[in-house]
Parts: structure tokens; sequence; C-alpha cells
């Protein structure tokens, strides 16, 4: 059975259509990828999947169970983490801070607990802390564990990005232009980090990514959409040759008419 | 230069970060428990008047500061601990039992309100509480058969096992009272910060949009920083309304509201130092500046000088200084200088320099 599935997804904006009736299956252990031109509406169905928006018309489905129900921050809960385009850190923390946050699922302590910072809430805070420098070892972050975000290099954040998520121990992972602004070498990094993620960790990856090397090298199905539909679905190779993919990304080859 | 070598997780989840720390935090408190031996009754009274400032400091803090939603309406919260502590004193009940009971009503009367606040965001926020503190006043006085309206209420005088505490007769047991309170309210922010929740109310102020996909449910996490930053205030409230004696809606007005925001301001926003340096600056500033004007008068014969508004002018000045000059405030200052030496000479100057401010609208990236 799928781990993720849209149905027939419809979202407009008003006049603009950005998600025409898309419907894809994300299976368990897959590496997914969304690919097309700018305005396709590839982070539009992030936003969906993450229930910051609402579709008009389909359904998305969770191990087979609609979402639509829930609240954005209900979807953590089912095993959903995910990055942000533009990065969204907590500048004012420390890099392990950050990731402490992404245990926040977690959380089993309450408010008076806290308050008096019961035995209990220690013990909890430790095991927080055992799974961040399990993700702080594997993404080799331990230079940075209490610098504060506001002071660190764009390729840092994107990887501290990534750690937050994994932090969650998720089942899914949303990644959202992984490699965008990263150099050739860190993004090479990111290629054996997503690999890992896939076949070490056993956690299905589906992606949005500009960067087609990427694409093609970790990608098991390849999905191009363009103005919010959807083109061609397949491996990559299948995808990279499709006609329409390169007319939507090449334009028309017609004759020009001067 | 200092290393702290961690050796387990602990060393990131206690108190002190090191051994130093401990020390000087340790020797601070045995002075303020010295305290009343070295100052006489009047210099006492103005240190236990900051120490009320400062857990107000502290309610308005982890709501403005560390939470990022911005109050203009703390006033409000400040005179309901107040007016709640005195009727229910004046009812016979206890002041162990008023005194934490006027904090959590207050925190749970404050959440009811709040609740419809909390969309908003930013100056809209601001706006919202600011309307909350106005209307506190106009309800003061139409609630009159309970608050006694511009008349006030005188607040009872309060009875700890048999042990008298009045402001004026037993000022160093009101100052220890108040010494306890601010040091209970400390050891649960610092607890709150250092767990779970805490870092969700940063997470929401950097970044609601991230801390809601990674599983921060906003309006439960800001209500609760609502409810326990006004069950804060209305703790100092209560304290207030015993170190004034006699107090009534005008003792609550709009502009000790604003002061609040500017004490934490000026204090450092986003740092429990920040509460304590801010009040320090509000609390003393009245009595520095008669001080200097008795000084100047008696010295240079300036009589002109005991115009009225000269607090607010100076008040308004320092809080223009810092805006433009040191917008981390006093606690932001510090640490600059602190880390000057601790790194020396490693110091850069864009070292703190901030990317973000902390009245941010919400935006969907």
């Amino acid at each position: 059975m799928s781990l993720l599935s849209l149905e027939n997804v419809t979202l407009s904006f008003g006049g603009l259509i950005a998600v025409n009736n898309v419907s894809f299956h994300v299976g368990e252990g897959e590496v997914f990828s969304l690919v097309g031109p700018n305005g396709a509406g590839k982070s539009t169905v992030f936003n969906l999947i993450s229930r910051f928006y609402d579709p008009q018309k389909g359904n998305i489905k969770v191990n087979g169970e609609s979402i639509l129900r829930l609240r954005p921050d209900q979807v953590p809960s089912l095993g959903i983490a995910r990055t942000f385009q533009n990065i969204e850190l907590f500048e004012q923390s420390t890099v392990l801070q950050n990731l402490l946050i992404g245990r926040q699922r977690h959380r089993k302590s309450n408010l008076l607990s806290e308050m008096f910072f019961a035995p209990s809430v220690r013990e909890e805070e430790r095991r927080h802390r055992h799974v961040v420098e399990e993700v702080i070892d594997f993404l080799e972050l331990q230079a940075y564990r209490d610098k504060y975000i506001a002071g660190l290099p764009y390729g840092i954040r994107k990887v501290v990005e990534l750690a937050r998520a994994l932090a969650t121990e998720p089942k899914l992972l949303l990644l959202d232009e992984p490699a965008s602004g990263l150099s050739l070498e860190e993004t090479n990094d990111m290629i054996y980090w997503i690999e890992d993620i896939k076949k070490q960790m056993n956690i299905t990856v589906l992606m949005v990514e500009h960067d087609m090397n990427l694409v093609a090298s970790v990608s098991d199905r390849v999905l191009a959409l363009a103005d919010g539909k959807e083109l061609a679905i397949g491996t990559p190779q299948e995808v990279q040759s499709h006609p329409d993919v390169i007319k939507a990304y090449l334009g028309t080859g017609g004759e020009i008419n001067v | 230069m200092r290393f702290v070598f961690k050796r387990s997780y602990d060393d990131d989840i206690k108190l002190f970060k090191h051994r130093p720390q401990a020390f000087y935090y340790l020797a601070l408190l045995i002075l303020m428990l010295a305290l009343p031996l070295l100052l006489d009754d009047f210099f006492l009274g103005e240190v236990t008047y900051v120490l009320i400032f400062a857990i107000a400091g502290m309610g308005l803090m982890l709501l403005t500061g560390h939470t990022g939603q911005v109050s203009l309406g703390h006033a409000a919260f400040l005179a309901l601990g107040a007016y709640l502590n005195a009727i229910m004193l004046s009812k016979g009940i206890p002041f162990v039992i008023t005194l934490p009971l006027a904090g959590i009503l207050t925190g749970i009367i404050g959440m009811i309100i709040a609740l419809p606040v909390l969309r908003l965001h930013g100056i809209y926020l601001a706006i919202a509480t600011l309307a909350i503190s106005v209307l506190a006043d106009d309800i003061i006085v139409m609630a009159e058969p309970f608050t006694g309206g511009v008349t006030g209420l005188v607040a009872p005088p309060i009875d700890i096992f048999g042990l008298d505490i009045d402001r004026y007769g037993t000022p160093i047991l009101f100052y220890f009272l108040v010494l306890f309170v601010t040091l209970f309210v400390l050891m649960i922010y610092r607890n709150i910060m250092r767990s779970p929740l805490g870092r969700a109310f940063v997470a929401m102020r950097d970044s609601e949009i991230s801390a809601q996909a990674l599983g921060v449910n906003i309006t439960k996490t800001k209500a609760t920083a609502f409810a326990i930053s006004c069950a804060i205030t209305g703790l100092a409230g209560a304290l207030l309304g015993h170190f004034a004696g006699a107090f009534n809606n005008e003792t609550f007005n709009i502009v000790l509201s604003i002061q609040l925001l500017l004490m934490i301001v000026i204090g450092g926003l986003g740092s429990i130092h920040g509460a304590f340096f801010g009040a320090m600056v509000v609390g003393f500033l009245p009595q520095f500046i008669a001080i200097t004007r008795d000084f100047a008068t008696d010295n240079f014969g300036f009589n002109s000088l005991s115009m009225p508004g000269i607090e607010t002018g100076v008040f308004a000045l320092i809080l223009v200084l810092f805006i433009l000059f040191e917008p981390m405030g006093i606690y932001g200052r510090w640490v600059k200088i602190r880390t000057y030496f601790e790194l020396f000479p490693f110091y850069r100057k864009n070292m703190f320099k901030r990317q973000k401010s902390y009245l941010k609208t919400e935006r969907m990236k």
C-alpha cells in the first residue's frame, strides 16, 4: 500500500489554478521527486500535504486515511516532516535548540511537571538529546552544535533544516529544494545523505528539486508538473526524455516566423 | 578565555553553565538576603518595589520576549491580581491561599480574554491588548461594589501563620516575602525555558509556520504563554497592591502598561536578566531624578528643575537612546562586553548583528 497518495487534488487561488487534478502515489521506501518549471505548483503540493492549504477538490491520504481533517500541527504526528524552500529556522536559537524543537511531536511532559522540572522531564530531555545527537553525527554537524543560526552560512543552514526534520524521526520526509543554493560539493553530500536516509533509515522521501543531476541520481520515480497539471510520471530517464516535459521547459519546437 | 568542557547531556540541561557562574549567583543571593542589614527602610522599600516590577517584567518577558506576542495590556492583569487578592483577603481567606489563587485566577481569566485576541499578530495584537488596558480602567470604575470604584481599595494586612507583614510596619518581612515570590517565579520561568514548552515558545516567536510544521499547536501554546504570563503578572499585582497600600483604577492606567513594555525593551528582550535590569531602571529612576534634583537645588539653586513630567521625559530619552544605540537592551550590552573579554582578542564587531525583528507579521513561504 502506498504511504502517501493524492487523489485528483485541485487547488485554485481565485482564477489561478495552482494544482489541477493531480494524482500520485508514493510507495514506502521510495524517493519520489517533483520537477517542473517555476510556478508549476510543486511547493503548493507540499503546502497541501502540510495542511497549510485546503484543496477544493480531491483527497490526500496517508496510510490510506484522509488527512484533510487534521490541523497543520497534527501532520507531524503521522510521521511527516518537511523542510522549506526558503529556510525557516529559528534564528535566535542554537543548532542544538533547533533540533530539539524537532522532538516536539514526542513531547510527553505536561505544564506542571515542566514548571518544576520533574525527574521525568529530565529523563525525557536526555532521550530527546540522544536522538538529536545521532542526527548530528549522521549529518556531521558536531562543530555547529552550540552556534546560533543567525551566524551560520547558507549551506550549513540547509543541512540544519534537514537535521531538524530528521530529528522528528519521520516516516515520510518532504524536502523542498534541498540543493538550491548549494555548491557542487555540498550537493554531492546531499546526494549521499538522501541515499543513506532511504537505505539506512528506511525513510520515504518526497522531494521538489530543480537540479536534474540530483534528481536523476537519487529518485526512483519522478513526476513532472507544469501549470499545476501532470505532464509525465516514471523513472528519471523516462521523464527527462518525455516530449511534453521538453516542451514545457524549452517551449514548442515550431518554426520561427519573423 | 574560558572553555567549558561538557561531559554529559546534563551539562546542557542544568541551570548554571559552569561553577564560576553558579558561584556568582550564589553570591548575589547572599547579598540579597543580607540586604536588610545594609540598607535603611526607605531604600529597602525601593528594592522591594524593583523586585515587584521584576516579577511583572518576567511575566511580560515570557510573553513578549520569548513568545513574541506584544502586549500593551498587562496593567490590566496587574490590577486583576491586586483586586482579586485584596477582595479575597477582606473575605477572611488567609494570605497563603489568596496570593497563589490571585495568580492562578488571573492566569485563567487572562487566557480566556486572550483566546479571541490570539489570532492577531504584531502591531494588531498590540492594539487589541491596548484595548484590554483601556477597558480594565472602565470596568474597575463600573464594578464599584467589588472594587470600590474611584475611591479604590485598601489592601488588608498580611498574616502568614500569625506573622504580621506590613509594608511600613515590618518592611524587612515584606521584603523577604517579595524576594521569595521573585525566586519562586524565577525558578518556574527557568524550568519552563529549558523544557519542551519553552522551546516551543521561542520557536513560535522566530517562525510560526515552521513551529507548526514541527507539531507545535499554535493556538494552544500561545494561550498557555498568555496564561503563564498573566499568572505571574497577577502575583506581581497582588504584591503591588500591598506595596501601594491603597489603590484605585488610576494606579493601573495605560501608562503602567506602556511602562512595563518599555521596561523589558530597555532591559533586553528575550532574556530573564532583561526583566531585572529593566525593573532597576524603571524602579530607581524616580528616586534618581529626585536625588539629582535635590542635589542641583542645593548646590546650584535650580528651582525650576522640579517641573512636572520630567520623569516621563527622562524615561522617554533613555528609551530613544536604547532603541537607537542598543536595541538588545542593557542585557545585550552586558553580553557583548562579556563576550569581548571571553573571546579576547577574537571578538568581531558584527557578532551580534540582528537579522530579524521581534515584531513581524505572518508570512507564508
